[in-house]
């Protein structure tokens, strides 16, 4: 109860503090809808990209939802950094703050703001002529998709945040394990059209099991088992990577 | 009964011994001081009674309880003012008072009557909904203290509580922390590298000293230990006869712990009144420049000199470096 009641106000401090931040919230908006754009025309006139979807817009909304999604999650640590700096987590730790509640409570949000701008790519997407074949359960697992895709990453990014501690380094490793989980996925392209090995490295990257459930939601309404089952690897990563994130904490600790 | 008990602690990171075996204890109801340079371990200590570290090896008791095996208990009983300020810049100065009670599990009305006495208390009643951000660096100390006091601990930890401010804000958070410790009838533990910060505002003292208390008492005691006065001739051009001139007061009758450094030659004697003359004299006859003499009862910084053998101010230096 304590853990719950601690985490609600932590991630009220967090979305209150971002409210007052107009140019976060402008970017929070506009950059997905460029790369949606930007991608979209890129890629148009490649027919074999589309992957069965009626047009390469259609195929591309619920990747680029999950890009999205995994770099705002790998990038959420940033957060932690700025905590760490003006020592608030220290005012925390020296408080009976549960040490879980700080991590979920980061964690969450960056949930949160993958939901908001999964809504804003979908609402787009309508517009261009996407048809979210799945229905309403289908809008749902998109949702779930992004908010567990962002989640997962985003227990990461905070264990990193904890163990690097500086903002320098935090962008590198953040590059470093973002860029190529990207490129090996199906985000962009279908997994068809990819080299062999890539496609079943794809098979382990986590960014995956979100895009093809969000996908089989929005191009076909059906697998629901599989999308499922998808579902439940992107929840098990984020019980992991919240774990880990909170055990950083120890790590921390022993360098103050 | 004792507030705090620390035995032996040692800690040490990479290359840095930080604690070196620290014990010393604070009385239930006082105002403590660790009085230490730069660097000698004080922030550590405090660290690690306020449980955000662990030591290598040792104990610490606060509140009654072991803040290894009990580090919620501990969090529970205690305040933490760290030495930078954990002020959310983002939050006005009542939500960052809010948030912290709801840690301690604090909600309602007892919640919103306490932050609103609190304000009051530190004088932040009409910045209190402004955003932190705008804050001065006193405003943002004494939100701090707020912070530390909003769940009513019975010890406050005080790290460093006036380095950055000003002499006015330093002077007025002198005035604070004495009013606090008597209105919330508080045991406070504050580190402090100013001397005269300890002298003012503690009862009892320990000086730390690279990860080692040397010594622990009341301002009082540790100064009387130190008999006498401390007499400083400056010399205008000593040209390499210092040792001539400490040789010269080593022999003159009551003129204890003579030591020269530079064109300063110290000594201690039992009447500064008396021995000036004396010192003037000899020294004179022998053709030695003096530039001025100066007599002063003993300080902390004599204190600190007498049982570390180093000047506080050059091992402060040091210690930022």
């Amino acid at each position: 109860m304590q853990l719950l009641r601690q985490t609600g106000w932590m991630i009220v401090r967090q979305l209150r503090n971002l409210m007052r931040e107009p140019v976060w919230i402008a970017l929070m908006v506009i950059q997905p809808l460029i790369w949606l754009l930007l991608y979209g025309q890129l890629f148009s006139r490649v027919g074999a990209l589309r992957g069965g979807a009626s047009s390469y817009i259609e195929f591309l909304t619920p990747g680029i939802i999950c890009m999205n999604a995994f770099f705002g999650g790998s990038w959420s640590g940033m957060a932690m950094i700025a905590d760490l700096d003006r020592h608030v987590i220290d005012r925390f730790l020296a408080a009976p703050a549960s040490r879980f509640a700080l991590i979920l409570s980061q964690v969450v949000r960056a949930g949160i703001t993958a939901v908001i701008q999964a809504l804003i790519l979908l609402l787009l997407g309508l517009a261009l002529g996407v048809r979210v074949h799945g229905g309403v359960l289908g809008w749902l697992v998109v949702f779930g998709a992004a908010s567990l895709l962002a989640m997962a990453f985003a227990g990461f990014s905070h264990g990193l945040a904890l163990l690097l501690r500086r903002e320098a380094s935090m962008i590198a490793a953040a590059n470093f394990v973002g860029l190529p989980l990207m490129f090996i996925s199906a985000i962009l392209i279908p997994p068809r059209q990819m080299p062999h090995w890539i496609a079943q490295l794809s098979r382990f990257n986590p960014v995956n099991w979100g895009v093809h459930a969000a996908r089989n939601a929005v191009l076909t309404g059906g697998h629901w088992g599989a999308t499922g089952l998808y579902l439940l690897f992107l929840l098990a990563a984020v019980a992991v990577t919240s774990s880990f994130a909170t055990w950083c904490f120890r790590s921390y600790q022993r360098s103050i | 009964m004792d507030a705090i008990v620390a035995e032996e602690l040692r800690k040490r990171y990479k290359d840095v011994q930080a604690l070196d075996g620290v014990s010393f204890s604070v009385r239930d109801g006082e105002v403590f001081g660790l009085l230490g340079p730069n660097g000698a371990g004080k922030s550590t200590a405090v660290r690690t009674l306020t449980t955000l570290t662990q030591p290598d090896s040792g104990r610490a008791i606060v509140a009654g309880e072991d803040v290894v095996q009990h580090p919620n208990r501990v969090r529970r009983a205690i305040g933490y003012v760290a030495q930078d300020s954990g002020v959310d810049w983002d939050a006005t100065g009542r939500e960052n008072l809010l948030l912290q009670g709801r840690i301690h599990g604090m909600s309602g009305a007892p919640l919103r009557s306490r932050v609103d006495e609190l304000l009051e208390l530190v004088g932040l009643t009409d910045a209190a909904d402004r955003i932190a951000r705008g804050y001065s660096g006193g405003m943002k100390r004494r939100l701090d203290i707020a912070i530390g006091l909003v769940h009513r601990p019975r010890i406050l930890f005080l790290d460093e509580p006036t380095t950055g401010l000003d002499p006015e804000a330093r002077a007025a958070m002198w005035v604070e922390v004495e009013r606090l410790a008597e209105q919330e009838s508080l045991t406070i533990l504050l580190t402090t590298h100013y001397l005269e910060e300890a002298d003012r505002l503690a009862e009892r003292v320990a000086i730390v000293s690279r990860g080692k208390v040397v010594v622990e008492g009341t301002p009082e005691e540790l100064k009387a230990n130190l008999r006498g006065e401390l007499v400083t001739v400056e010399f205008a051009d000593i040209d390499g006869r210092i040792e001539e001139a400490h040789a010269i007061v080593e022999r003159l009758d009551g003129a204890q712990e003579v030591g020269v450094d530079g064109r300063l030659l110290r000594t201690r004697v039992p009447n500064g009144a008396q021995a000036i003359p004396t010192i003037l004299s000899a020294l004179e006859e022998r053709g030695l420049p003096v530039a001025s003499v100066t007599t002063a009862r003993p300080s902390l910084d004599d204190v600190y000199l007498h049982y570390t053998g180093r000047d506080f101010t050059a091992e402060d230096e040091e210690g930022k470096r």
